[in-house]
C-alpha cells in the first residue's frame, strides 16, 4: 500500500512511529518544514540553550528505514482525489492509496494595521525562535498579545531574554479558557510579582511607529503600549486548506471533519493532531494527536497486515492541564469552570501564600469533575487519576484541597489506590499495568521506564506519578532499591554526606566503625575523602587523611599513562602576568617538562616524577603561585573573556568577575568536578554556557546559567536568574554549589545530577533563589567555612616535613624510576612508546633517560 | 607464602614508620621495583604486604601508589591508572584471572621492614 502522509509534526510522526516497520507498506513522507519532527511542547527551552537536534524527535536511524521516503522542505500543495494524487509546490506528484492529513495549525494573528510590521512574531515554528532571538538582543520592551497557556510561556522567553515585558489580552483573565476567574486573580498577582505587567480587556486596534521604542500600540480604550517587539499567541487556526481546496469537510470556524476512526468525507484520507475537527471540536493538545495517530496505525495495520488487531476509535480526549509557568503551578481537570448541571464546588483561598485551588463535585458529592489549582499543584496527579477513574471521594472532599495543621495537603490516596487501567501518562497513553510491566521486567529507575514505555517523555507532567508507581512496585515486589556507595558502606553518597556533617565524623576509621563494613576500598576511600574536605575543609594529606585519596589528589598532580605526573599552577580566569610566564618557563626548562596550553585557559606542565614535584612547586610557590587543583575532583577552572575593560562590546568587567569567582571557590571538593566562565556580553566568548557556572554580563548585571558542561555529553547550561548584582550571583552560586556538593551522587556532574533532580530546573531555581526550602543561610554558611579555611595545598605541602617525605619514588634510593623514557618531539618531551623503549638503544635519542 | 621459601633472600627497605597506615612505598631491590603496603585496620593490624610495582595493564610502575581495600574477602589494592585491582594476596588481578603479579615475603623486625625477594 502507497502511503502519504503530509506534515512531519509531532502528531505525523508518532503516526510513523505507531506503524512500525510494517511490511507492504510504503510512505512518502512530506515535511514542509526544513527538518523532520521536533518537540514543539518543548519549544521554548530552545531559548535555555537546547538546539534543534535537543529537541528532535527522531530517534535516530528511523528515517534509514527504506520503506519511508522524507522530503524535508516539502510542502503538498493540492489533491486529486479522483486520481488519488498529492501534488507539491514543487510541482511533483505522488499517488496515493491512502492519504494522511496531519498539517497541524497555524497561530492566529489579528488582523490588526501593522501587524507584519518588522519586529512582530509568532511562536510555533524554530525560525520563528531564532529570528526572536536575533530581535530580542537588540530589544528592551517586549510586548506578547493573548495571555493564554502559550502566551504566558512566550511571555517568560522574553523576560529571561531581559526584556521589559508585558502580556496584553483581550478576555478579563489570563488563561480564560482553563481557570476560573478566581483562579485568574491568584494567577495574575503572581505573574505580576514576577515582574511581567498584565494588560486586561486590551483590543489592540493599531500598531505605528514609537518614540522611544521600535512600535506603539493603540488599544480601543484610548491607553497606548510602547514596545520593540511584539509576539502573537492569540489562538491557533488549524490548517484546513488543502481539505477546503477539494471539498473535504470543514467545520464553521475550520478544522477537517473526522469521525471516530479518524476518517474525512474521503474514507482514503484521514486527518490527525490540530487539524483533525472531532465532535465539533479541536484539539490544541499532543496528548488527542498521539491517541488520534495511534488510532489511525491500527486502521492502516488492520488493512496491510492479516496479523494486527482491530482497529481502535477515538472517543475524545481528557484536555486536563498543568503547567508550570515561570515557577507558578497552574493545572485545570475536567470541567473546571462547573458548568455540569448540578455540581458542587468547594473553593480554598490563601491570599498571602497567593494560592487558590478549586474542587468541582458531582451534586452527592461522590464523584470528582473538575479542578483548579493555581500556586500549588501538587495534588494535581492524584485529583486527576480520581477523576478519570472515578474514584469515590472521601466523605469531606474539601479536605483533598485544605492544608492540615501542618501546612501540608494529604491527598489520603497513594497510587496503590489506583486501578491497573488507570492512565498515568495521558501524552504517552501509558497505562498503570504498563508500568508495572515494565518494572516486574527489570527497570528500576525513572530513565529506564521512559525509555522502555515512553512515559514522562512528552510534557512531563506525569513524571513525579510515574516516580511513584516507581516506587509503590519496587516496594510491593520486595525489592530494595540500591543506590549504596559501595560494599562497605550501605548508603548513597547525599546520606553519607549527612551522616558526617550531622555526626561531625572527621575521619574515615570513624566513619567506617559507625556506619560502614569492611576495610573500605577505592570508591569509598576517595568518596569520604571528598566530603570530609567538603564539611571540614582539613589539610588532604594528614596522616589519616592521605591514605583516603586517590593517586592525583596523594601527589598533588595528575599521574599520566606512564607513571610521570603533570603540574598546573592556578592561573586565575586566564590572566597571567609576563613576570609569571617566565617563571613557568623557567621552570619548564630547568626541570624539562613539556609544556602545553589547556583547554581552560592555563598552562601544563608534564613529565615530573614524583620526588620532583616538591622542588618544581617550591619554585613555583615562590613566585607566587598556587595549586590549581587540576588533580582534584574540585573547582577548577574560571574561564573569562577579556571583557569590558579592553573589548569594545564587554558591558561588564568579565576577567574581575572571574578572578573573584575563581578566588572565592578555588580549592573547593565536590562529587565531581565544576568548571565556570563568565562572558562580558551576550556574545558569550568564554562559553560560558558550557559550564557547570556559567556567568553573562548584561546591561544591568550578570545573568547566571547553571549544570552545563562539555566532555562526553555536552550539556549548555540553563538560565537560572537573571540581571544580577554581584552579590546577589556569588549568593545563588553559594547556594547552587553547596547544594549539589550536599545531594549529588558520587563522579555526578551538575547537569546529570540536575537531570535526576525531581522537578529539574524550576525545583533548583526554588530551593535556589526562592530558598524554597529555607537552607538559603545555611549553604551560604556552609561556603563561608570553606572559603575562609582556604589554603593552598602546595603552598602547606612543601613546608611539611613529614608530608614532603611521601614525595619519593623508592623509599630506599635515590634512583628514578627506569620505567619512565622520554624521547623528543617537536621540541619537546613525550613518552617513549614500548616499541621505543625497546629499541632505545638503536637509533632513537632518549632525551631523559632514568640515571 | 612466598616469604618462606628456602633461596629468598631478606632485604631491610625502611623503618615501619616511614609506610603510613593503609597507604603504600616503592623498594627498589636489585633492580627490581617492588610495592610494600601497611595495613592498620583492626582486622589486619601492622600487617604489610609485598607485590610488584609493576602494573601489567597500564604499562607503568605505580603500583605502590594506589588505594588498598577489600573486595568481598580479598584484600587488594587498585592501578592508580585505570583501576585494575590486583589481590595483596596472590598477585591476581580481580578482572582479569589470567593476569597475576609476583608477591613477596615481608616481616617487621625491630621496627624495620624487611622484604623477602
Ligand atoms: C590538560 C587538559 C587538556 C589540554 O591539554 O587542554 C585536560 C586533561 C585531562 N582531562 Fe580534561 N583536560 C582539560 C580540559 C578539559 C575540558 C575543557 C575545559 O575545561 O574548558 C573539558 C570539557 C569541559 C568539561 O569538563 O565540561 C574536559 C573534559 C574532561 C572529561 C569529561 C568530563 C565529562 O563530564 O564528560 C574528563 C574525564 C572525567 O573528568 O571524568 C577529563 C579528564 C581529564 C584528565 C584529568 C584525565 C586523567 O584523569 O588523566 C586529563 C589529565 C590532565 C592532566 O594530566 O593535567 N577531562 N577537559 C585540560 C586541562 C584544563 C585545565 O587547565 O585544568
Ligand atoms: C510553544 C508551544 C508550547 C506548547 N506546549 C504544549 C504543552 O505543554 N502541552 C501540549 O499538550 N501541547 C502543547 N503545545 C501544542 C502541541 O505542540 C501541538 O498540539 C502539537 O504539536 C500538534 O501536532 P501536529 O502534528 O498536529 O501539528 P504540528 O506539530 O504543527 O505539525 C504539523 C506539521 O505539518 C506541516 N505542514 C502543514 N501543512 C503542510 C503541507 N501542506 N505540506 C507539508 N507539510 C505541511 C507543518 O509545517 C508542521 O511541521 C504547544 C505548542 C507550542 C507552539
Ligand atoms: S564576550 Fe563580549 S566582552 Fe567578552 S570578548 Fe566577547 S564580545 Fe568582548
Ligand atoms: S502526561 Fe505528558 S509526558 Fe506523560
Amino acid at each position: 500500500m502507497k502511503l502519504v502522509v503530509i506534515g512531519n509534526g509531532m502528531v505525523g510522526h508518532k503516526l510513523l512511529e505507531s506503524l512500525g516497520a510494517a511490511e507492504n507498506l510504503q510512505v512518502t513522507v512530506l515535511c514542509e518544514e526544513p527538518r523532520p519532527a521536533y518537540d514543539r511542547v518543548h519549544l521554548s527551552e530552545f531559548f535555555s540553550g537546547k538546539s534543534a537536534d535537543d529537541l528532535s524527535l527522531v530517534e535516530p536511524g528511523f528515517f534509514d528505514n527504506p520503506r519511508i521516503d522524507l522530503r524535508l522542505g516539502a510542502q503538498a500543495a493540492s489533491l486529486d482525489r479522483s486520481l488519488k494524487t498529492v501534488t507539491t509546490a514543487d510541482g511533483e506528484v505522488i499517488a496515493y492509496d491512502k492519504l494522511v492529513l496531519a498539517t497541524g495549525s497555524y497561530p492566529f494573528v489579528p488582523p490588526i494595521p501593522g501587524k507584519d510590521r518588522d519586529g512582530c512574531f509568532v511562536y510555533r515554528r524554530i525560525e520563528d525562535l531564532e529570528a526572536m532571538t536575533a530581535c530580542g538582543a537588540q530589544s528592551k520592551v517586549g510586548v506578547v498579545v493573548g495571555g493564554g497557556l502559550l502566551g504566558l510561556e512566550c511571555a517568560k522567553a522574553l523576560r529571561d531574554m531581559g526584556l521589559t515585558t508585558h502580556v496584553v489580552e483581550f478576555a478579563p483573565r489570563l488563561m480564560a479558557v482553563q481557570v476560573d476567574e478566581g483562579g485568574g486573580r491568584v494567577l495574575r498577582r503572581k505573574i505580576e510579582d514576577l515582574g511581567v505587567s498584565v494588560h486586561t480587556e486590551k483590543n489592540t486596534v493599531e500598531i505605528v511607529d514609537g518614540e522611544q521604542c521600535r512600535h506603539r500600540m493603540r488599544f480601543a480604550d484610548g491607553s497606548e503600549l510602547e514596545t520593540d517587539m511584539i509576539v502573537f499567541s492569540a489562538g491557533i487556526r488549524p490548517r484546513d486548506e488543502l481539505a477546503r481546496a477539494s471539498d473535504l469537510g470543514v467545520g464553521p470556524r475550520g478544522g477537517i471533519v473526522v469521525d471516530n476512526r479518524c476518517r474525512t468525507l474521503d474514507p482514503d484520507i484521514y486527518a490527525i493532531g490540530e487539524c483533525a475537527l472531532w465532535d465539533g471540536r479541536i484539539f490544541g493538545l499532543v496528548a488527542p494527536g498521539y491517541e488520534m495517530a495511534r488510532v489511525v496505525a491500527s486502521d492502516i495495520l488492520s488493512a496491510v497486515d492479516a496479523t494486527a488487531g482491530p482497529a481502535a476509535e477515538f472517543l475524545g480526549a481528557d484536555m486536563s492541564t498543568k503547567l508550570k509557568l515561570m515557577g507558578v503551578d497552574v493545572a485545570s481537570i475536567g470541567d473546571a469552570h462547573g458548568r455540569t448541571e448540578g455540581s458542587r464546588a468547594f473553593i480554598y483561598t490563601d491570599e498571602r501564600k497567593q494560592i487558590y485551588k478549586k474542587l468541582v463535585t458531582s451534586e452527592d458529592g461522590k464523584l470528582l469533575l473538575g479542578a483548579v489549582l493555581v500556586g500549588d499543584a501538587n495534588e494535581y496527579g492524584s485529583l486527576l487519576q480520581m477523576a478519570l477513574n472515578h474514584i469515590e471521594l472521601p466523605e469531606s472532599p474539601e479536605f483533598l484541597i485544605l492544608p492540615s495543621s501542618d501546612g501540608t495537603v494529604t491527598t489520603g490516596l497513594g497510587v496503590d489506590a489506583l486501578p491497573a487501567s488507570a492512565q498515568i501518562c495521558s501524552c504517552n497513553n501509558v497505562s498503570k499495568l504498563q508500568l508495572c510491566e515494565a518494572i516486574g521486567a527489570g527497570e528500576t529507575t525513572l530513565g529506564g521506564l521512559k525509555k522502555c514505555t515512553k512515559a514522562a517523555t512528552t510534557c512531563g507532567g506525569c513524571a513525579p506519578l510515574v516516580t511513584q508507581v516507581l516506587k509503590a512496585e519496587l516496594k510491593r515486589l520486595g525489592h530494595s532499591v540500591n543506590n549504596h556507595l559501595c560494599e562497605h558502606f550501605p548508603y548513597s553518597r547525599q546520606e553519607l554526606y549527612h551522616l558526617i556533617r550531622v555526626g561531625g565524623i572527621r575521619n574515615f576509621d570513624e566513619l567506617l566503625a559507625k556506619h560502614g563494613s569492611g576495610l573500605g576500598c577505592d570508591i569509598c576511600k576517595p568518596t569520604a575523602a571528598s566530603i570530609f574536605a567538603s564539611c571540614w575543609n582539613e589539610f588532604v594529606l594528614t596522616r589519616d587523611k592521605a591514605a583516603l585519596q586517590d593517586s592525583n589528589d596523594y601527589y598533588l598532580a595528575n599521574i599520566q599513562k606512564n607513571g610521570s605526573y603533570s603540574v598546573v599552577p592556578r592561573i586565575a580566569g586566564g590572566e597571567i602576568t609576563p613576570d609569571k610566564l617566565i617563571v613557568i618557563g623557567q621552570v619548564a626548562k630547568k626541570y624539562g617538562l613539556y609544556t602545553k596550553i589547556t583547554g581552560g585557559q592555563r598552562i601544563d606542565l608534564f613529565g615530573a616524577q614524583v620526588h620532583q614535584l616538591p622542588a618544581i612547586w617550591g619554585e613555583l610557590v615562590a613566585a607566587g603561585f598556587e595549586s590549581g587543583h587540576a588533580y582534584g575532583k574540585a573547582v577548577r577552572t574560571v574561564k573569562s573573556c577579556v571583557g569590558s575593560t579592553w573589548c569594545r562590546y564587554g558591558v561588564q568587567d568579565s576577567v574581575g568577575m572571574a578572578l573573584l569567582v575563581e578566588n572565592r571557590y578555588k580549592g573547593l571538593r565536590a562529587p565531581h568536578k565544576i568548571k565556570f566562565a563568565v562572558s562580558g556580553c551576550t556574545r558569550e566568548c568564554a562559553e560560558a554556557q558550557s559550564k557547570d557556572v556559567g556567568v553573562i554580563a548584561t546591561e544591568k548585571g550578570w545573568n547566571l546559567y547553571v549544570c552545563g558542561n562539555g566532555g562526553m555529553k555536552p550539556r549548555h547550561a540553563e538560565l537560572l536568574a537573571s540581571d544580577l548584582d554581584d552579590a546577589t550571583l556569588i549568593r545563588y552560586i553559594d547556594r547552587f554549589l553547596m547544594f549539589y556538593i550536599r545531594t549529588a551522587d558520587r563522579l555526578q556532574r551538575t547537569s546529570v545530577w540536575r537531570d535526576n533532580l525531581e522537578g529539574g530546573l524550576d525545583y533548583l531555581r526554588q530551593v535556589i533563589v526562592d530558598d524554597s526550602l529555607g537552607l538559603g543561610a545555611e549553604l551560604e554558611a556552609e561556603m563561608r567555612h570553606v572559603v575562609d579555611t582556604y589554603e593552598c595545598e602546595w603552598k602547606k605541602a612543601i613546608n611539611d616535613p613529614d608530608t614532603l617525605k611521601r614525595f619519593r619514588t623508592f623509599v630506599n634510593s635515590d634512583a628514578d624510576d627506569s620505567g619512565v623514557v622520554f624521547v623528543e618531539e617537536r621540541g619537546q618531551i613525550r613518552p617513549a612508546t614500548d616499541a621505543e623503549k625497546q629499541t632505545r638503544f638503536k637509533d632513537i635519542e632518549i632525551v631523559a633517560e632514568a640515571t | 607464602m612466598d616469604g618462606d621459601r628456602m633461596d629468598v633472600a631478606w632485604h631491610e627497605v625502611c623503618g615501619v614508620d616511614e609506610i603510613w597506615p593503609d597507604t603504600g612505598i616503592c623498594a627498589l631491590i636489585d633492580g627490581r621495583q617492588i610495592a610494600v603496603f601497611r595495613l592498620s585496620a583492626s582486622e589486619t593490624p601492622g600487617e604489610f604486604f609485598a607485590i610488584d610495582n609493576h602494573d601489567p595493564m597500564s604499562g607503568a610502575n605505580v603500583l605502590s601508589r594506589g588505594l588498598i581495600g577489600n573486595l568481598g574477602e580479598r584484600l587488594v589494592v587498585a592501578s592508580p591508572i585505570y583501576k585494575h585491582h590486583y589481590d595483596l594476596r596472590t598477585g591476581e588481578c580481580v578482572e582479569d584471572p589470567n593476569v597475576s603479579i609476583h608477591t613477596f615475603g615481608a616481616r617487621v623486625r625491630d621496627g624495620r621492614v624487611w622484604i623477602g625477594a
